[in-house]
Order: structure tokens, then C-alpha cells, then sequence
């Protein structure tokens, strides 16, 4: 048996047409914020992961036996290698016997010239080496969990065995980008709530055109003795059902957008998966299902609000 | 108050709309239950808002109205609710929901008083048949005649077994014939225990029924034409004096 047509003559009112829309809109703009807190989060967490719990020592470049008729002009190296009572390599022996014998440090080993000439090539290209250069060495360091060293001590260890060795433990630019990446993390979700406001009201707005179109159906319905209720259950599913079809439009509409924005992140990445200086737009399993419990949302939103906003109106009938 | 639960009483209402004049004014009355009265008077003179005050479309500016006993006055909002479900009514333009069948549409008050569909179909039906409409259960409103209509909107104002039926010109748009038929259709209604108060300009009609009238006349009630024993009062004289008269003959006390 076929359930008995809705009372209220939905499909005569004007402003209701476009609310799948609006919706629709709304909804593209809410997942593609929703998407951008998501990954952020994820760049975050990549980027604490790969840094955290890492240092890097950076020694002065080591200058060509012969001929050598200038000193590198690097800032960073305060002793001439020439005069290091250490050793002929700079330190980095001594350096890397230093850090793996020193507490809180689980190991240290030294980036060989093709991660360096890795690291230069997104800037520099790969048209020079890292011989054409004077590039410092690089000690990549990885701490222990739970006990870190004493930074200071460690510079001060350093500099007596290494002149002119450099501690960088990225927390400088790392807390820079973190707090870049948690103001857009913010603003996009400033975002959504000021989708899901405008949602709300765009919905009020409709719904009280849906009373003012319908008004003769509904006080004909009033006097029967239907309670207030049912009058707004009428406007609460059919608020559901066009909050759900706009949805599920803007929820397509913005996974192909997602889907476009990842490839183009992709496709720009630096060298690879390996190393790349921006993450790629990863969305996990559980991402997709957020973004798809947007329609979902809209519509309980949609319902929730048309059948407030009917319950309100319906007050000032006698 | 008075002690004796009329389906109907007024105390000195008065109604206006707005800021705009009183379009009833001090209206006493009182209406016995399985009473029949017609009300008549000129277009404007207030009828429309009388049986709206009635049928709890609308409160009064001032005044008391009670229903089946009940003060309105002392009731909640949501109170008035199953008070409705009590009224069965006709407007004067049918107010069928066009995109509704005439099934649909006759159904509604069940529907809406939450009656479970299969104890709805057999009643639908069988009123339908018992109007004429056997054949045109699916039919929409929009394709149907005035008189069609007509029977829809009444068949819909009885399905629910009102205890009180309100109908506005009823017969404002079917021939002689078929408003005899009607007012018979009334009277076997009334017969069967519901009071009913019906609006009319047929004065014909009113007359041959020989029911009681209620007459408006610039928004004061007056005792009607048809009967006989009543006489229209001055227009100083708006005391309530239905107290001591109810229930006489089922005929409206009015001042």
C-alpha cells in the first residue's frame, strides 16, 4: 500500500526549488574546509614525526686541500679548518663519537654527498654538485624517547672537538609552520561554522516562506486538530529530504575537487614521495566517511531547523 | 458562570481585528447540545468570524467563550486540540488541498487524529459512496465540480463524527435541489446526536427547515426571523439573558 501524499503541497513552493542548492554549495564548501583541517592535521603529524626527535649538526665545509687560494666564506664557520688541532676531516669523527656516546642520543650518522646533493636540488637544481660547492657536513641525529640532552652542554662538547659545529634542532621553523598550519587549521574551521550558520538560516528563511506559502494548508490542518507536531513533521521531512539530495550533490561535487587538488599536489611534490617539501593532500579512510557525513549532517541540520522554525510559528495560531 | 454545560456558550464577546472596529459586539449565547440553528444575516455583517470564534480559528478581543463545557479562557493552547477534533467544518470555499485525492482529502482528520490506515479505508469509502463520489475516490478537486467539491468538503467535515458541525453557506453553490439534499443530509446528522450551527443567505431554506436563527446584523446578534416567538431586541438592551432560557426547545438564547 502506498503512503498517503504529504498534506502540505511542497513542490508549489517557490523557495524551497532551490534549497538542494544551496545546500549543494554549502556543502561543497564545507567538505573542501573540512578536507583542509583534515590534512593540515595530517601535515602536522607528518611533519612531527619526521622532526621530532631529530636533530641536525651542521660542520663547517671542509676546504680543498690544494689549490685553496680563498677560505669558504660560510658565516657559520668561526675557526679556520685549517688550524683545527683535531683532526684533518673537519671534526666529523670526533663529532660522531661525541654524539653516539653521549646520553639521550640513540644515533648519529652523517649524510653522505647524494642526500646532500638531495636536499640542495629542489632549490638549486641538479646541474651542480655538492663538490661545485662549499656545503657543510651534515650529522643526522636521532634522540631517545623520554630523555632528551642537554642541548647547551652538547654545543659546548661540540665546539671543542668540531669547531664551529652548529646544533639544529628544527624547533625554530617547525614551530613556525605549526603555527601557520593551526591558524589555517582555525580558519578553516571558522569556515564551517559560519557554513553551518548560514545553512541554518538559509533553511529558517525557506521554511518560513514554506508557512507563509502554505499557510491556508496548514491552518486547515490546525483545525482539524492536528497538533503542532505533525504540522512540523511535514516541514521536517521534506527539509530532510532536499537537505540529503543537496547534500549528497555537494558531497560528489567535492570529491572530485578533492580528488583534482590531490593529483595536482602530487604532481608537484619535490622529488618524489621521499622527500617532499609540501604532503601530499592524503585523506585516510576514515577522512572520506567524515566528508561523507556531510549530506548526512545537512539534512538532520535542514530537518532540525525547519521543524524549530515551524514549531515557533505555529505559536501564534489561536 | 453557569452551571449547565452548553456545547456552545458566548458571554459578551466582542471581536475585532487588529486596531481595526469591533466586527461582533457583545454577543451572548447559548447553544444546547444536539441543537440545529441557522445563522443569517448581510454579507459583512460578522457571520464568518462568528463561526470562526466558534471553531477556535480565532480569540476574542473580549468576552468569554465556552466549548463543550469547557471555558476556553482557562485553556492551555495545546488543550484546544482535542476540542478541535470535536468540530467538523465546511467552509464557505470547500478549502480542499488540491494536489490530495477526493480520498485523501476526506481522510485528513483521521489522519491526522493519528487513526490507523486500515481502520480509515472502509470509512473513506463508504462516505464517499454514501455522497455520491464512489467513482471519483481518486479523483483530484481541481477536476471535479462545485457540487463535487462540495460533497467533499462536507464528506470530510463528518468522517470524523464531530460532535459539533459548523458550516459556512453550505449551499452557496449548488442548485435547489441539491441543497434540499443537503439539508437533509443535516438533518439526519443531527438526528444522530451532532449540533449544528449553519451560515446561510438562503432564507428559503432556513425557513423551511424550521430551525432557529441566529441573526447578525452589523455585528450584534439578534433573535432571527424564523422564530416566531422571539423578537429582535432594542439595540441598548445587551445584558446577557440567556441565563434562565437555555435549553428551551433547543432554541438559541441570545441577546
Amino acid at each position: 500500500m502506498k503512503s498517503p501524499s504529504p498534506a502540505i503541497p511542497f513542490d508549489r513552493g517557490g523557495a524551497a526549488r532551490f534549497m538542494p542548492w544551496l545546500v549543494a554549495l554549502m556543502v561543497f564548501l564545507a567538505a573542501l574546509s573540512l578536507a583542509a583541517v583534515m590534512t593540515l592535521q595530517h601535515a602536522l603529524e607528518f611533519w612531527d614525526a619526521s622532526l621530532a626527535g631529530t636533530l641536525t649538526v651542521e660542520l663547517p665545509p671542509v676546504p680543498v686541500p690544494a689549490p685553496a687560494p680563498a677560505p669558504p666564506s660560510n658565516a657559520k664557520v668561526k675557526t679556520s679548518p685549517n688550524k683545527n688541532p683535531v683532526s684533518n676531516d673537519g671534526g666529523l669523527a670526533a663529532a660522531l663519537a661525541l654524539l653516539r656516546a653521549t646520553p639521550g642520543i640513540s644515533g648519529a650518522e652523517p649524510l653522505g654527498r647524494d642526500a646532500v646533493a638531495r636536499l640542495i636540488a629542489p632549490f638549486l637544481g641538479n646541474a651542480l654538485s655538492p663538490e661545485d660547492l662549499d656545503l657543510p657536513r651534515l650529522i643526522d641525529v636521532r634522540l631517545s624517547t623520554g630523555a632528551p640532552p642537554d642541548l647547551a652542554a652538547l654545543q659546548a662538547k661540540l665546539a671543542a672537538v668540531a669547531p664551529g659545529a652548529v646544533i639544529d634542532d628544527h624547533r625554530l621553523w617547525l614551530d613556525r609552520l605549526v603555527l601557520f598550519a593551526r591558524s589555517v587549521q582555525i580558519t578553516a574551521l571558522v569556515i564551517l561554522a559560519l557554513i553551518g550558520t548560514v545553512a541554518v538560516l538559509t533553511v529558517m528563511f525557506v521554511t518560513r516562506t514554506g508557512l507563509l506559502v502554505h499557510r491556508e494548508a496548514i491552518e486547515l490542518l490546525h483545525l482539524m486538530g492536528a497538533r503542532d507536531g505533525y504540522i512540523a513533521h511535514q516541514f521536517e521531512r521534506e527539509a530532510l529530504r532536499l537537505g540529503l539530495a543537496g547534500g549528497a550533490a555537494g558531497l560528489l561535487l567535492s570529491g572530485l575537487a578533492l580528488l583534482a587538488l590531490g593529483h595536482a599536489a602530487g604532481a608537484s611534490a619535490f622529488l618524489g614521495d621521499a622527500v617532499t617539501l609540501v604532503p601530499a593532500l592524503h585523506l585516510k579512510g576514515w577522512n572520506w566517511l567524515a566528508l561523507a557525513g556531510l549530506p548526512l549532517a545537512a539534512g538532520l541540520v535542514a530537518g532540525l531547523t525547519a521543524r524549530l522554525t515551524v514549531l515557533a510559528t505555529l505559536l501564534r495560531l489561536p | 458562570m453557569s452551571s449547565f454545560a452548553a456545547m456552545v456558550r458566548f458571554e459578551n464577546v466582542g471581536m475585532r481585528y487588529g486596531r481595526g472596529p469591533e466586527v461582533l459586539r457583545d454577543i451572548s449565547l447559548s447553544l444546547e447540545p444536539g441543537s440545529f440553528h441557522f445563522l443569517t444575516g448581510p454579507s459583512g455583517a460578522g457571520k464568518t468570524t462568528l463561526l470562526r470564534l466558534i471553531y477556535l480559528a480565532e480569540r476574542p478581543s473580549r468576552g468569554l467563550i465556552s466549548l463543550f463545557g469547557k471555558d476556553l479562557s482557562g485553556l492551555a493552547r495545546r488543550e484546544l486540540t482535542p476540542l478541535r477534533r470535536r468540530i467538523g467544518i465546511v467552509f464557505q470555499d470547500f478549502r480542499l488541498i488540491p494536489h490530495l485525492s477526493a480520498f485523501d482529502n476526506v481522510a485528513l482528520p483521521l489522519r491526522v487524529a493519528g487513526t490507523p490506515e486500515s481502520k480509515l479505508r472502509g470509512n473513506v469509502r463508504e462516505l464517499l459512496e454514501w455522497v455520491g463520489l464512489a467513482d471519483k475516490l481518486e479523483a483530484n478537486p481541481p477536476t471535479l465540480s462545485g457540487g463535487e467539491q462540495q460533497r467533499i468538503a462536507i464528506a470530510r467535515a463528518v468522517i470524523a463524527s464531530p460532535s459539533l458541525l459548523i458550516a459556512d453557506e453550505p449551499t452557496g453553490n449548488v442548485d435547489d435541489a441539491m441543497a434540499l439534499r443537503l439539508l437533509h443530509l443535516f438533518e439526519q446528522m443531527n438526528k444522530l446526536g451532532t449540533t449544528l450551527v449553519i451560515a446561510t443567505h438562503n432564507a428559503v431554506l432556513a425557513a423551511r427547515s424550521g430551525r432557529p436563527v441566529l441573526h447578525l446584523e452589523n455585528g450584534e446578534l439578534m433573535r432571527g426571523p424564523v422564530s416566531a416567538r422571539q423578537t429582535p431586541r432594542p439595540p441598548s438592551a445587551k445584558a446577557d439573558q440567556t441565563k434562565g432560557h437555555a435549553g428551551q426547545n433547543k432554541e438559541p438564547a441570545v441577546s
